[in-house]
This record gives C-alpha cells, structure tokens and sequence, in this order.
C-alpha cells in the first residue's frame, strides 16, 4: 500500500508536467493536443538515443528540451498555425493525424521494441526495506519540480512570459497592443513540445518506452487539466499525484493488464461526472 | 429533375448488384467498401448533422462484433473452449446451425449496442464540443483495452468466428452472401436516414447542431433526440460490426473490433471529405477514400500509417470543406440555393 502509494506519487509529479504543458496551450491557444503523448515518447527516445551513443540518459533532461523545442516549433509552422483560430474539433482531428504520423515514424525509426535506458542510480530502502523506491523516480520528481517553479517564474518574470499570459487573456487586445501572437503561439508550443521533452526523458530512465504508448500520456494529460481546471496550478500537482496514485492502485488491485483501460475508464467518469455536477448548476437558473 | 434523380438512384442499385459479377476479383474488397460507407453515414448522425463530434462510434461497432460472433458460437458450442482452442476450430457448424446463429446474432449485435447507446446517453450525450469528443474517445480505446483483458472473448489474442459450414457451397458463394448483406445493410441505412433527414427529427438534428440552447429554448426537448440520434447510428454500426467479423473470420479487440486509430479515425475522416452535414458526402467520400486508400497503399508499402496521419491532416486542415461542400460553392443552383447574380460579381470585384 504505503509502496503504491508512493510509486502513485513520483509517478504523478511527471504527469503533472505534461498536464502544465497541456494547460499552458490549452489557455493560450485554444487547441487540445492529442499528439502530446507522442511528443512525451519522442524525447524520451531521444534520451535513448544518447543513452545507446554511450552518453549518460540523465543528460537527456538537457538535450532533449532543446531539441523538442524545435519541434514544436516547427510542427506550429507546418501546421497548427492553421488551426489556432478554428474550431476545436478541427484542432482535435489535426493532432490526431499529426500523433498517427510520429507515432509510425518512431516505430521505423527506432523499432517496435519496449525500450529502457539505464541510469544505474540504485535504490533507497524505506521502513526496514518494506518499500522500494528506485533513486531514477526520485531523481524524475525532482527534476520535474524544478522545471516546473523555473517554467513559473520565467512566465511570471520574463518578457515573453508576459506576452504568453497576455495573449492567454485576451488575444486580440494582445495584438492591439504590440504583440506578436504568432510569434507568441510558436514559442508556445515549443515550451509545451520542451516541457514533453523533459518529462519524455525522465520516462526514459524511470519507465519504458514504446512508440505506440503516446495516447494514454495525453489522455492522463487531459483528464489532469479539467479536473485542477486551466490556470490553476497547485490544481494540477494534486490531481496529477490523485491520478498516479490511482493508477497504481488500479494496477494493483485489478491486474496490469487492466491498467490503461482505467484510466480511459476513469476519465469517461470524471466527463460525465463533471457534466452531472454542471447540470444541477444549470437547473437553478431555471 | 426527378427522372433524372431516380435514373442515377437505378443506375446506382444496378451497379451495387452487378458488381460482384462485374469483377469477381475485387468482392471483398467492394463489400468492405459499404461496410465503410455505413460508417460514415452513421457518424454522419453526430459529426455532421447534430454536430457532436464523436470518436467513439467504434464502440458499437466492437460490441456488434462481439456480440454476433459470440450468439454464433454460444448458441451451439461452449464459448470458452472454442476461443481457449484458438485458431484450431475443434468445433464445426451446420449449415443450418451456421444460418440460424448468424440471424439471432445479427439480430442481438443490432439491439445490444442500441441499448448500450441508450445508457450511456444520457450522461456522455449531456458533454459539449470538445469534451465530449474526448470523452468519446476514451469510451472507444477503453473498451478495446477492457475487451483485451477479458479472457471468455479471447483476451487479446482475440476469438475466430466460426468458419463457412462445409457441404453448401465454396468460398465464392461465401463472398457473395456476405457481400450481398453488406450492400443491403448499406441500402437500408442509406434510406433510412434520407427519410429520417426529411422528417421533424432531421430538422432537430440540425437544429442541436446550429444551436443547441436555443432549440431547448424553443420547446424541444433535445437530450431525447441526441439519444435518438446515436441509438439510430448504434443500431446499424451494431449490425455493420456483426457483418465484418464474420467476413474477415477473426475479431481482434484492438485492431479489428475497437480499431481506433484505423476505423474509428477513417469513419471521421471520410465523412469530412466527403463533406459532412450532407447526405451523399459520406457516401462519396466512404468510396473516394477506400479507392484511394486500395489503390495507392501498395505504394507506400509499410508506410502507409504515415501516410495516413499525412492525409489526415492534410484533409482536415486544407481541405475541410470536403468534396459536397466544394461542389455547393462551386454550383450552389444545383443545391436549391439562390444566388443573386449581382451579388456574386460584386464579390468577384471585391478581391
């Protein structure tokens, strides 16, 4: 239990970085991203990759945001330019395409194996080796905490920062007044594809990596954001721990081979749940 | 301008029943053809004229898949050691047996996922815009996960369904029975929902779709008709699933029955090609993409998931019209619209 628990909540610090990325273009954008889960994938390979050039995976935290930044940036320009100022839906089928399309690519690329790169950091003992926690999941925690309150101060403090939350308000008074919300959107989504990028290599060295396992990431992602809410950070650390703690009990109790399948299951719930508590909000208008 | 229209409707049926004969070779490949245009015309329901966005039309696609092949063998044989033998079929079918299981699983495969559309309704149909198109399709990869885990069905090796009963006939009249109830289910869908368009429930469809808080506002009492809507589609995906298991002779919960990311996708796809919100778009479009889809997929041999996800978003962000919606601004006489000829030059000049 106690060992579920606390898998549940290292596991949940790194689905709250993907969620923080989700919700920022989420808020600014207006688009939901289904391929977010295979960004995630593609820097975690990215992390194997230098891992199988005989470089050190944890290295991976530094390399691969980089790298996905230009990613994204360069998917923004090929494509979601097209769709910022659509419908949702549109949004929603474009990504999917886009997720389909990396989703083969890594599976040319780097095979159709289940791959882990080796960060050979031990393991910590807690309560008289009643509780096994991998050193790597400590490391990813961490590591997500701090690229998590850096992303909150860059936004709070820096120009661009300003620009990003500015545009998130009111995108068109933002460009009334001076800014350049294309400029802005790109730059969006390639902190978001970094933010992927980071949590893609700690993925890497804490769990395994598979081309086809992109769609729960940005499911778990999604689910994260509307239970804490868009812009509501402490919201999504919780929710984010709830689920992994969640999941690892689903694990636990029903069988590994039921696990992603709870979690879908899980947010069918939380949508109509979510939809029953509105409703009863709509009938006192009546 | 009706005897034109009922001599393409003629020409049309003449080609659907004359195709198997016209080219033996291809049957299979025309009556998966249909299957296709079934799905897309029943997404068409909630994609195009309730506007609800739903990815999880596979579902009753899967439970209809399931449910035939299932009543098929239970009927006759104990299900679980008919999926334990796996692809060894230790168990054999009459010809009799064969016909009666397949007419009372087709029949529960189209009840079954009504009813599942029934449930659910009601909690995910009350989602708007994006959440429920999440939410939908969450609904279709859980059930593919949760029918992977079952072991009665299979589990994920999945079950075989029974095979052609030996003693009436090779697998040409095989091909022919199934491709002869495709195109029927095909027919049958395709006119019911052109009445169903014609009709008060048509109207209300479009009326969700354009606004749906002002049509409750009108009086109309739109959870109903949503639910309505997705039984109607439920029921035919339900009967088009029981018809495709049996055709391709092994269901498979991930790739075959609750195939997200192949059907599930294409069905959203064809129909935006073909123009959603219209009749004949879905139609044209089921048969537009698998034309393309059989005859350029030879060529990017292993690639042709990239170049799905390609056309994808190729389709949706450059060309979200789809081909009727092309064609209305094209020659917007010939879809009843008046056009003010002055208002038209006046554009011209504009640009």
């Amino acid at each position: 239990m106690v060992q579920a628990s606390l898998d549940g909540i290292l596991l949940g610090v790194l689905f709250a970085l993907i969620a923080y990325g989700m919700a920022l273009q989420w808020g600014v954008m207006n688009i939901i991203n289904i391929a977010q889960g295979e960004l995630v994938i593609m820097g975690g390979y990215i992390a194997y990759f230098m891992y199988t050039a005989g470089i050190h995976p944890a290295l991976g935290i530094i390399v691969s945001p980089i790298i996905m930044y230009f990613v994204g940036w360069f998917l923004y320009k090929t494509v979601i330019y097209k769709v910022v100022d659509r419908d949702l839906f549109i949004s929603i089928l474009a990504t999917f395409g886009i997720s389909i399309l990396t989703q083969q690519l890594m599976n040319f690329i780097f095979g159709a194996d289940v791959v882990v790169a080796q960060s050979n950091f031990g393991t910590t003992m807690l309560f008289d080796n009643s509780v096994t926690l991998p050193n790597a999941k400590i490391f990813s925690a961490l590591v997500s905490i701090i690229f998590a309150i850096a992303l909150v101060m860059y936004m709070k403090k820096s120009r661009l920062g300003r620009a990003i939350r500015a545009t998130a308000q009111n995108s068109r008074a933002a460009k009334i007044l001076g800014v350049d919300t294309e400029k802005v959107y790109a730059a969006t989504f390639g902190i978001n594809a970094a933010l992927c990028g980071v949590a893609g290599s700690l993925i890497a060295i804490t769990f395994t990596l598979h081309p086809y396992v992109g769609l729960p990431y940005t499911v778990r992602s999604f689910m994260i954001v509307i239970v804490a809410g868009l812009g509501n950070l402490p919201g999504v650390a919780l929710s984010g721990m709830g689920l992994g703690v969640f999941e690892e009990f689903a694990d636990y109790i029903l069988g590994t081979e039921f696990r992603i399948g709870s979690v879908f299951m899980l947010l069918v719930f939380i949508l109509v749940y979510r939809r029953f508590k509105l409703s009863r909000k709509r009938e006192y208008l009546k | 301008m009706k005897g034109n229209k009922l001599i393409i409707y003629g020409l049309l049926l003449a080609f659907g029943l004359a195709a198997p004969f016209i080219f033996p070779a291809y049957k299979l490949q025309i009556s998966f053809m249909w299957i296709l245009v079934i799905l897309a015309l029943t997404w068409d329901v909630q994609g195009g004229q309730m506007g609800y966005n739903s990815f999880g039309n596979i579902l009753f696609f899967g439970i209809g898949m399931y449910i035939c092949a299932g009543i098929q063998i239970g009927m006759f044989f104990p299900l679980a050691e008919w999926t334990s033998s796996g692809g060894e079929k230790t168990f054999l079918h009459t010809p009799s047996q064969y016909f009666q299981g397949f007419f009372v699983g087709l029949v529960l495969a189209s009840i079954v996922p009504a009813i599942v559309a029934a449930l659910i309704g009601y909690g995910i149909l009350g989602l708007r815009g994006h959440y429920f198109a999440i939410c939908t399709l969450g609904l279709g990869i859980a059930a593919g996960e949760i029918a992977g885990g079952i072991e009665l069905i299979g589990a994920g090796q999945g079950m075989t369904a029974p095979p052609w009963p030996k003693g009436i006939g090779d697998t040409e009249l095989r091909s022919e029975f199934f491709y002869f109830l495709c195109f029927i289910l095909m027919v049958v869908t395709f006119i019911f929902l052109k009445w169903a368009y014609q009709t008060r429930f048509g109207l209300i469809l479009n009326a969700i779709r354009d606004n749906e808080d002002k049509a409750e506002a009108m009086g109309i009492y739109t959870m109903r008709y949503k639910i309505i809507g997705w039984i109607v589609s439920a029921f035919f995906l339900g009967i088009a699933g029981g018809l495709m298991g049996n055709m391709v002779g092994y269901i498979e919960p991930t790739e075959i029955a609750f195939a997200g990311a192949t059907y599930g996708v294409f069905m959203v796809l064809m129909a935006i090609l073909g123009g959603k919100g219209t009749l004949w778009g879905p139609v044209i479009g089921a048969v537009a993409f698998h034309i393309f889809k059989e005859g350029f997929w030879t060529f990017f041999l292993g690639w042709q998931y990239v170049a799905l996800g390609a056309l994808i978003v190729v389709i949706v962000v450059f060309f979200p019209e789809g081909i009727m919606g092309w064609l209305r601004e094209k020659y917007p006489e010939k879809f009843g619209e008046i056009v003010d000829e002055a208002d038209r030059k006046a554009q011209v000049e504009l640009k």
